[in-house]
């Protein structure tokens, strides 16, 4: 059955318009790998049944030619998503075992055309972490190892088990969200390709808050189709949302493969930093010279506040963070840890359901948010904030239609290797990726390459406000050029 | 400070005279059938958690969406405040932990309100009116309600309340004694119930305030206030500003400073007291809400609201006094309440000739009608004696078909037995004789069988006010009074 695991949507689609192979049986073939492969920890909550009774059911509407877009393909759902009837924790202990009666508005769209959901799939607490070390399950393995060690390494984070499980062929493709980099960096940790569409572009309505003016849902998927298919699905206005745009989703398959001749790509010269490996700085121009060889031009170009990013996101995500979390209190739902007072029952509650990462944003969110630093911290965060969209604005007004960098400044480290004495070592990882989310940008993370100990790496597209079908585009050149990567299986 | 202040009643103290320095928040819960980010019904009174919705128990992954129904009734109310729009106002988060509080944050608007200065003339005893600055009017969730009374060990929580919108109104510290202050809460609710956007019920909590009252001596640098919250009555309103008043220049001139602090009053105790001090104030972290987009409409939106608005008290009572005659006394007896005044109207609809009997329908209404239904502890809306029966009584007496004495008759059968006046008057036998011969018989009569009577009148012209008393028992009330007169005159020669 490893065929099975191992195609495509876009093959896995054809497979079953042609009835060479059921949903049933392409959904017990993932849910065998799953099995398998829970060395991994990609799978936080495995729903055979339910997988398996959405499989038939999608046969018998394949059957009768109704069939949606995602007709019997089975993806994994990153725990961050409301699922109905489906325990969704954001990995962390503060929610226990809650089950939401109802269902994200993007994982009801995935359902609504065809799709089958395996399982619910690890990630860093409530989204905050760079390597999936700080989920409430345990950490996720990469299934990607570094050539002859058996050292565990980190698949990246916050999406660290949709990236995971993508890559070792334990779902065709899955959900994932991206505040800072949580999509981008780890699809580069594991190549597989991982976009972070334009903020709005995808209802946050049923996706667990980390940083409302943040947070998007993208898929991570083994190809740029594939992304794009689950896209298609994924996009889209929510009334129940008011920051969603209300705007037309585009086939964003029928950019895959379009030519990319004559477009301007920028080179954000702000993005080569000071003791870069070499292997990241061949990378980008390797990737350069292959969108330069498919027709476009490159160009230089200048993001000049990028420095301060990073500071930056790291004052408004957690300030919003703090705000957003404070609703798990232990009065209605999830963890209650008892106390003499409310006062008390909140402390021992928000102590003990939290972990150390959480912890330390929700403070950090808080004070930033005091009487007193608020114009000195937030504020200043969000002037900078408007100076980073406006950095892009410029770029894009001067007729470039898309920017690339790396992704990481580096490929996958161990499991328990940083950010445990400096939780800044972690925080670097999204370094090339926050700038995205911060102005609300568009950004795709592809495969592009491996470094010398044969770890993946991958390149980070940056594209116009709702104008993914050029990343996708240009994804599919380095793609094209690149090939496609896949870890020995070893678990 | 606002040139112009009305000066209140001030205090005596043991120092001199004190004045008292008031700025009051209304809250107002705005009629609407929805929440203000909620699907879920607004409905008073229903079981506890039955009008939750999921963003209400602030679920994880939920959001709020604009009621704008509710920014609509914001909007109008601003415009009755005659207060400045703003096309553009935002959405902040007011961060605070409490488990009448979902979310852990209360959406409330912080910097940019929806609604900026405006100003309401109050009614003051005597005929006065004062005029109170509006500093600012924003929408915000009210919090749910919590029961101490269900366990020996635990509170519980209703959210119904959860999530409906309120308005928080602000006055300038304008005010400056406590009859400023009740008749400010008075208009106000007076003004929100014309416009149809609060209730006004302040016993159903619909409309509370918190009151910051400061002393300071006539003219000098304000005081350290005091702030009462969650008062939901009028009258202890009132009694509370008076004591904290009191108690603020006790500690005073006993050579003590006031904390600043926030206070509770006790109306059975009538007292105020300590409910937490300035350092145990919360931080409250306002921030914008990233989950709602700023709140924007434009010019003609405001314009249309303005254009639909109801016929608001003070323009009402100018109406009235120029259309009937009325006194500002009775106008504002008239236009306080909506039901009164739309009492009022449908007796002045139902009037044969407005012009001639508008200020006689107002008496009866003010004087009559408001006064039996005092006394009977009725309202308005429960009057047995309706708008269109009291304006036939009202005409019968305006074309002389009545007296006004036979009027407070008829007026007694209507309210205890009902019926059409203009018909009972008929089937009665209660019409105002105005036939000269009759009533010069009666006089005749009356005039024959006492002549010692005739004597003292023709003596001491005051006393004919007798045979005015014997002509009307006579003829049972019904003879017209003027005629009485004339001819009584006529025949004692006075």
């Amino acid at each position: 059955m490893t065929d099975l695991t191992s195609m495509t949507i876009a093959e896995a689609r054809a497979g079953l318009a042609s009835k060479s192979f059921t949903s049933l049986e392409l959904t017990d073939a993932h849910l065998s790998a799953i099995e398998a492969a829970r060395a991994l920890n990609a799978y936080i909550l495995e729903t055979p049944d339910q997988a398996r009774a959405m499989a038939r059911a999608v046969d018998a509407k394949i059957a009768k030619g109704e069939g949606g877009p995602l007709a019997g393909i089975p993806l994994g759902i990153k725990d961050l998503f409301a699922t109905k009837d489906v325990r969704t924790t954001a990995c962390s202990k503060i929610l226990g075992n809650f089950v939401p009666p109802y269902e994200s508005t993007v994982t009801s769209q995935l359902w609504r055309d065809g799709a089958v959901m395996l399982g619910k799939l690890n990630n860093d607490e409530f989204a905050m972490g760079s390597s999936n070390e700080t989920s409430c399950f345990g950490p996720v393995v990469n299934p990607w190892r570094r050539e002859g060690s058996n050292t565990s390494l980190v698949p990246g984070g916050s999406s660290g088990g949709s990236a995971s499980a993508v890559a070792a062929q334990l779902c065709m493709g899955a959900t994932a969200t991206d505040t800072g980099g949580s999509i981008r960096q780890p699809a580069a940790f594991t190549a597989t390709v991982g976009v972070k569409p334009t903020y709005g572009r995808c209802s946050r309505w049923g996706i667990v808050a980390f940083a409302s003016s943040l947070d998007q849902a993208g898929p991570i998927a083994r190809t740029n189709r594939d992304a794009a298919i689950l896209m298609r699905s994924m996009a889209g206005h929510d009334p129940k949302d008011t920051t969603s745009a209300d705007r037309a989703v585009p086939d964003y398959e029928a950019a895959i493969g379009k030519s990319v001749k004559g477009m301007k790509i920028g080179i954000p010269k702000e993005y080569r930093l000071d003791g870069m490996p070499a292997e990241i700085e061949k990378l980008w121009s390797e990737g350069a010279a292959w969108l330069k060889s498919a027709g476009a031009e490159l160009v230089e170009v200048s993001l000049p506040h990028t420095k301060y990013a990073l500071p930056a996101y790291y004052i408004v995500a957690p300030a919003e963070a703090s705000s957003n979390l404070a609703r798990y209190d232990g009065v209605r739902y999830g963890l209650r840890v008892p106390g003499r007072s409310i006062g008390e029952m909140y402390e021992n509650t928000r102590a003990e359901g939290f972990g150390a990462e959480v912890r330390r944003r929700v403070m950090i969110g808080t004070y930033v948010l005091s009487a007193g630093y608020y114009d000195a911290y937030y504020l200043r965060a969000q002037k900078v904030r408007t100076l980073i969209k406006k950095d892009f604005e410029d770029c894009f007004a001067k007729g470039i239609s898309a920017i690339l960098t790396p992704a990481t400044p580096s490929a996958a480290f161990g499991v328990g290797e940083k950010g445990g004495a400096d939780p800044v070592e972690m925080y670097l990882n999204d370094i090339f990726t926050v700038t995205v989310n911060m102005a609300g940008l568009p950004g795709i993370a592809v495969p592009a390459g491996k470094d010398a100990q044969g770890l993946p790496l991958g390149l980070q597209l940056i594209g116009r406000p709702f104008d993914e079908e050029t990343l996708f585009s240009l994804g599919e050149v380095i793609e094209q050029a690149a090939g496609r990567f896949t870890p020995e299986r070893w678990w | 400070m606002n040139a112009t202040v009305k000066p209140g009643k001030l205090i005596k103290g043991q120092t001199g005279d004190w004045e008292v320095v008031i700025g009051l928040e209304v809250h107002a819960q705005v009629t609407s059938n929805s929440k203000l980010f909620s699907g879920a019904s607004t409905e008073f009174g229903g079981e506890p958690n039955t009008q939750v919705s999921l963003v209400d128990a602030a679920m994880p992954g939920m959001l709020p969406v604009i009621n704008e129904e509710c920014v609509r009734q914001a909007v109008r109310t601003g415009l009755g405040l005659n207060a400045q729009i703003n096309l553009r106002s935002v959405f902040d988060r007011k961060n605070y932990f409490y488990p009448d509080s979902p979310q852990g944050y209360q959406i409330s608007q912080y910097k940019s309100p929806v609604v900026g200065e405006g100003e309401v003339v109050v009614e003051l005893d005597g005929g006065n009116t004062a005029t109170i600055g509006i500093e600012r009017l924003h929408l915000e969730q009210d919090a749910g309600k919590l029961l101490h009374d269900q366990s020996p060990t635990m509170s519980y929580v209703d959210l119904n309340r959860c999530g409906v919108a309120l308005m928080e109104i602000v006055s300038k510290p304008d005010i400056r004694d406590a009859e400023q202050a009740k008749a400010y809460v008075t208009k106000l609710r007076s003004i929100l119930r014309y416009l149809g956007t609060c209730d006004g019920d302040m016993e159903k909590g619909s409309l509370r305030a918190d009151v910051n009252v400061s002393v300071r001596k006539p003219g000098g640098p304000l005081g350290t206030r005091c702030e009462i919250k969650n008062m939901n009555s009028i009258t202890f309103m009132g009694q509370a500003i008076e004591y904290e008043a009191r108690r603020q220049i006790e500690i005073i001139e006993d050579g003590g400073t006031i904390d600043q602090e926030t206070r509770l009053y006790d109306p059975d105790k009538g007292e105020t007291r300590s409910m937490r001090s300035k350092e145990e104030a919360h931080d409250y972290r306002y921030f914008p809400d990233p989950d709602l987009l700023p709140l924007e409409f434009s010019q003609a939106y405001v314009d249309e609201l303005r254009s639909q608005l109801p016929e608001l008290p003070d323009q009402k009572k100018a109406r009235f006094i120029e259309a009937f005659g009325l006194s500002p006394y009775d106008a504002s007896v008239l236009v306080a309440e909506r039901e009164s005044a739309d009492f009022y109207e449908s007796v002045l609809a139902a009037l044969a000739d407005k012009a001639r009997d508008g200020k006689l329908a107002a008496n009866w209404v003010i004087n009559e009608l408001f006064g039996r239904l005092n006394k009977e502890g009725r309202d308005i809306t429960a009057s047995p004696v309706s708008a269109a029966q009291l304006g036939s009584i009202v005409d019968l007496i305006g074309d002389g078909t009545i007296s006004g004495k036979i009027a407070k008759d008829l007026f007694e059968i209507v309210w205890q037995e009902g019926g059409d006046p203009r018909e009972l008057v008929e089937t009665r036998g209660m019409k105002q004789v105005t036939d000269l011969g009759a009533i010069e018989k009666v006089i005749d009569d009356i005039i024959a069988a006492n002549p010692d009577k005739v004597a003292q009148a023709k003596a001491k012209p005051q006393l004919a006010g007798w045979f005015v008393g014997q002509v009307m028992k006579s003829s049972g009330g019904k003879a017209n009074p003027q005629a009485v007169n004339d001819l009584l005159k006529a025949k004692l020669g006075i």
